[in-house]
């Protein structure tokens, strides 16, 4: 048999699949958010008309798509940093020459990371309960107010980036972990020789040689937390007073409730050029101060 | 700070870190064994009083979650086992096999990568609709069947097989096919359990697309079972948690089980090369 028709067939299943399944539809969206596909529509390809540019156009004078942006760029802009943070946080107790048991307590903190997020919403919903809540019972015991976590706009959203952190911090964590392991031993013995405190080791060995880690996880954060759907759809349902509202949470209520497809399919572009704009911008302010940091 | 200080802090952190990663799955598991309505009294009750299985019986014999468990179970495998021969398939023939045009195909499913899964969601429920496959478990099963990450993960470890024993083998007269089965696919037994269990689990916990997909209780799975459940039954606290614990823990000890093809797993596949 020829070498090259082996190859093909090879990977004509995977990029059969690949192509009917991701790319059609990809290039379907775009297509799809030039018209306007609707339940008409749906009931008979027939109605559908090409509108150009009219759903993206319409998109920005909703204020409800400016709100579920506002709520999603809340979300990944406090939520990536915090969850940043407690991943860093937390590799660096375990990697801790003095931490014990470590097995068990990079098992136990990464466990919620492979929990169905549906069901640990669930479980959410009624620990941040405010009259049944454990969390409340917790707070009222230390002396303090109890909070209407999710019934108040102003906290359902907090509430959320909360539930997230728990969520997924285990994943950075694990990640963070081998790239820590990567930076010689050596290094934090000559400084500790030259009396250099723990936070300073932190600042000029640590920091510096995982900014390449840092980066990475960055990316993978930020554009998975802007992909926030299941979280508000199982614990406030878009409330209260949509301010959980996503932009996915909008794409998939404009689509599958209001079946205004071709709406929603502009909906998912806008997420998509906008979690490529910030990725983009991203590597390029990144790649500006690692040149600054080699010229200083 | 003296070592000691700091072995306690270290230490104690992490204990603390631990309780606050544990608890709410720990409470999951004990209000599942509650009797109706009792964890809704105040103070709220950490442990039940007078342990119970009820709110399982419940489930499994008046609510029917048994049936989305089934659903669960056979499309998270069917998807595991059918994506892993494709992945593995073709991370295999980009690590070894040459042909015309490999870099450039490899370099547009990369870049894929960059476009969220969701974009593609609306018209593939088109698409599925007109093929009639809407609340089908073949809905949930086809596009999941292959992963650009699955076959970078595989390609990553095939390129550690030598040309040489692939050379030997064709100098034989082995098939290409042989070669795969016989030679390559034992090779690459590692990376085949560790995908198969990201994978699994990926499946397990999948929820937007079977949510959009599966528009009847027939095809649910436990997922979107529970969500709707969630839904209907908003205060019931103790039959939620049971269902809770039921969909999270196949996952859990499977994790546990064999954490350390997982983590290895998420490792290689974090890895930029």
């Amino acid at each position: 048999m020829n070498r090259q028709r082996v190859a093909w067939l090879f990977l004509t299943p995977a990029l059969i699949v690949l192509g009917v399944f991701f790319l059609l539809p990809v290039l379907g969206a775009l297509a799809l958010s030039f018209t306007d596909y609707d339940l008409y529509a749906l009931a008979d390809p027939h109605n559908v008309r090409f509108v150009g540019l009219h759903n993206y156009w319409a998109l920005l004078h909703r204020p409800v798509f400016w709100a579920a942006l506002g709520h999603t760029a809340y979300f990944v802009a406090v939520g990536v940093p915090l969850s940043m943070v407690v991943s860093l946080g937390a590799a660096l107790l375990l990697n801790s020459p003095l931490a014990k048991a470590r097995a068990f307590f990079r098992t136990a903190l990464f466990a919620p990371v492979v929990t169905t997020v549906v069901a640990v919403a669930i479980v959410w919903r009624y620990l941040f309960n405010t009259k049944y809540g454990l969390v409340n019972a917790l707070l009222e015991w230390l002396g303090l107010h109890p909070v209407d976590w999710l019934g108040d706009p102003h906290w359902a959203m907090p509430t959320i980036i909360l539930f997230a952190v728990w969520k997924n911090f285990g994943y950075n964590m694990i990640i963070f972990m081998a790239g820590l392991q990567a930076i010689p031993a050596e290094l934090y013995e000559a400084a500790r020789m030259d009396g250099a405190t723990p936070w300073r080791q932190l600042r000029h060995i640590t920091l510096p040689l995982l900014q390449p880690t840092l980066l990475m996880v960055a990316i993978l954060t930020v554009s998975g937390y802007f992909q926030l759907f299941a979280e508000p759809y199982v614990i406030t349902e878009g409330g209260p007073l949509q301010s959980t509202v996503s932009v996915l949470y909008l794409m998939y209520d404009e689509g599958f409730t209001w079946w205004n497809l071709g709406s929603a399919s502009a909906v998912a572009f806008v997420l998509f050029i906008v979690m490529f704009a910030v990725t983009a911008l991203m590597l390029r302010l990144s790649r500006r101060s690692l040149r600054e940091a080699e010229l200083a | 700070m003296s070592t000691r200080l700091a072995r306690w802090t270290i230490n104690g952190l992490l204990l603390a870190g631990s309780a606050v990663a544990l608890f709410p799955l720990a409470w999951m598991l004990s209000v599942s064994f509650m009797h109706p309505g009792d964890s809704g009294t105040l103070p709220p009750p950490l442990l039940p009083t007078d342990a119970t299985l009820g709110n399982y019986r419940t489930l499994f014999l008046r609510v029917g979650i048994g049936g989305y468990l089934a659903n669960s179970l056979a499309v998270s495998t069917a998807i595991t086992v059918l994506s892993l021969a494709f992945n593995l398939m073709a991370g295999y023939a980009f690590a070894k096999l040459r042909f015309r045009g490999r870099t450039a195909v490899f370099r547009a499913l990369i870049g894929g990568l960059v476009i969220p899964a969701q974009v593609a969601m609306l018209p593939l429920f088109l698409l599925l609709k007109y093929l009639g496959l809407v609340n089908s478990y073949a809905g949930v099963v086809l596009p999941a069947l292959a992963s650009v990450f699955g076959i970078f993960l595989v390609r990553q470890y095939a390129r550690g097989i030598p040309r040489e024993l692939l050379e030997a083998a064709r100098m034989d007269g082995a098939g290409e096919v042989w070669i795969f089965v016989r030679i390559v696919l034992p090779l690459l037994r590692p990376i085949v359990v560790t995908l198969a269990i990201i994978t699994f689990l990926t499946a397990w916990n999948d929820f937007m697309w079977p949510l959009i997909v599966l528009t009847g209780q027939d095809h649910y799975t436990l997922p979107i079972g529970l969500a709707s459940l969630a839904r209907e039954h908003a205060r019931d606290t103790e039959l939620m948690m049971a269902g809770a614990v039921i969909t999270v823990l196949p996952v859990l000890a499977l994790f546990l089980a064999l954490q350390r093809y997982y983590l290895q797993g998420l490792l290689l596949g974090s890895m930029k090369r």
